[in-house]
């Protein structure tokens, strides 16, 4: 049972992290202020059923991430289709690399990874589809394991796997494609 | 897609003839099984496995070296400065709150 008045104290530092997440769902500035807002309120009021010890930023993320796909997600409905099927494994790397087969060193990747600037990544990051980028959201830009996505979202730890998975090759596909429309990635023979 | 190099030594401990060598695990294996060493999500056996072929095979450490630096671009890239207003706007509706719902 944990006591209102330390709310403040112990939920406001997540802020940033819970922006940024915000951000990425809605797409728009607008949309997160208002998410994380009312993120705040529920949790706020519901604090008395957080259990103290407990993992207090997940049970934030779990608040934010309903209450995103129960009031922001509904208006939009896209489609939750991430077509990866000709994604394979290494997509971007083999991308970057040009030609696999050329031993190339390694460093020519890590180098044209460095000039993605923010903005390319946000963008791809939001080009995917509701489930799939929550998944990405959660795993790779805040860090949680299998098991705490799995009770952010309320789904079984296979079904996450299984999100992460496509989810990630999703945003390796958009991220070639944004680094195409950049000139970042190009014809095979360009990545000397 | 895999590359060569399966060639990697492993450790004979008397398993069947028919059986792969315990503890070798081939590129595709470890590539397969990239994201789940990377996300410290393997059983310890699996991930010192993977740990050994990644220790002798160049592509594979290329390949790991390559997703940890996206990993780390994508969490990065994608912080983003919350603006005082919102700070104030949350302090104020959660004063307010306490001031209506305490009693």
């Amino acid at each position: 049972m944990a006591d209102q008045e330390q709310f403040s104290d112990l939920a406001m530092e997540f802020m940033p992290a819970l922006y940024t997440a915000a951000l990425r769902m809605t797409r728009n500035p607008s949309d997160a202020e208002d998410l994380v807002q009312e993120t705040y309120l529920k949790a706020y009021r519901a604090f008395g059923s957080f259990e103290t010890g407990t993992n207090l930023k997940a049970w934030l993320y779990r608040i934010l991430t309903n209450t995103y796909i129960n009031t922001y997600r509904a208006k939009k409905r896209r489609p939750e289709i991430a077509d990866v099927e000709d994604v394979e494994d290494l997509y971007l790397y083999h991308h970057l690399a040009g030609d696999p087969s050329a031993g190339l060193g390694r460093s020519a990747e890590d180098e044209a990874l460095d000039r993605f600037t923010d903005t390319d990544v946000k963008s791809a990051i939001e080009a995917l589809p509701d489930t799939f980028r929550i998944a990405v959201l959660l795993a790779d830009v805040e860090g949680f394991s299998y098991k705490e996505i799995a009770e952010i979202t309320d789904v079984p730890i296979g079904t996450v796997m299984s999100r992460i998975h496509r989810g990630r090759k999703a945003l390796q596909k958009a991220l070639v494609d944004v680094g195409r429309a950049r000139g970042l990635v190009g014809a095979s023979d360009e990545a000397r | 897609m895999g590359h060569e190099g399966d060639g990697v030594p492993g450790q004979s401990t008397g398993a069947g003839a028919t059986d792969p060598p315990a503890g070798f695990v081939s590129c595709d294996e470890t590539i397969e099984r990239l994201y789940y060493y990377l996300d410290g999500e393997l059983t310890e056996q699996r991930r010192i496995e993977i740990a050994r072929h990644l220790d002798l095979c160049g592509p594979c450490v290329g390949a790991y070296g390559f997703e940890t630096e996206l990993r780390k671009l994508v969490a990065n890239r994608c912080q983003d400065h919350v603006p005082d207003a919102l700070r104030d706007r949350v302090a104020r509706a959660l004063q307010d709150e306490g001031a209506s719902g305490g009693d």
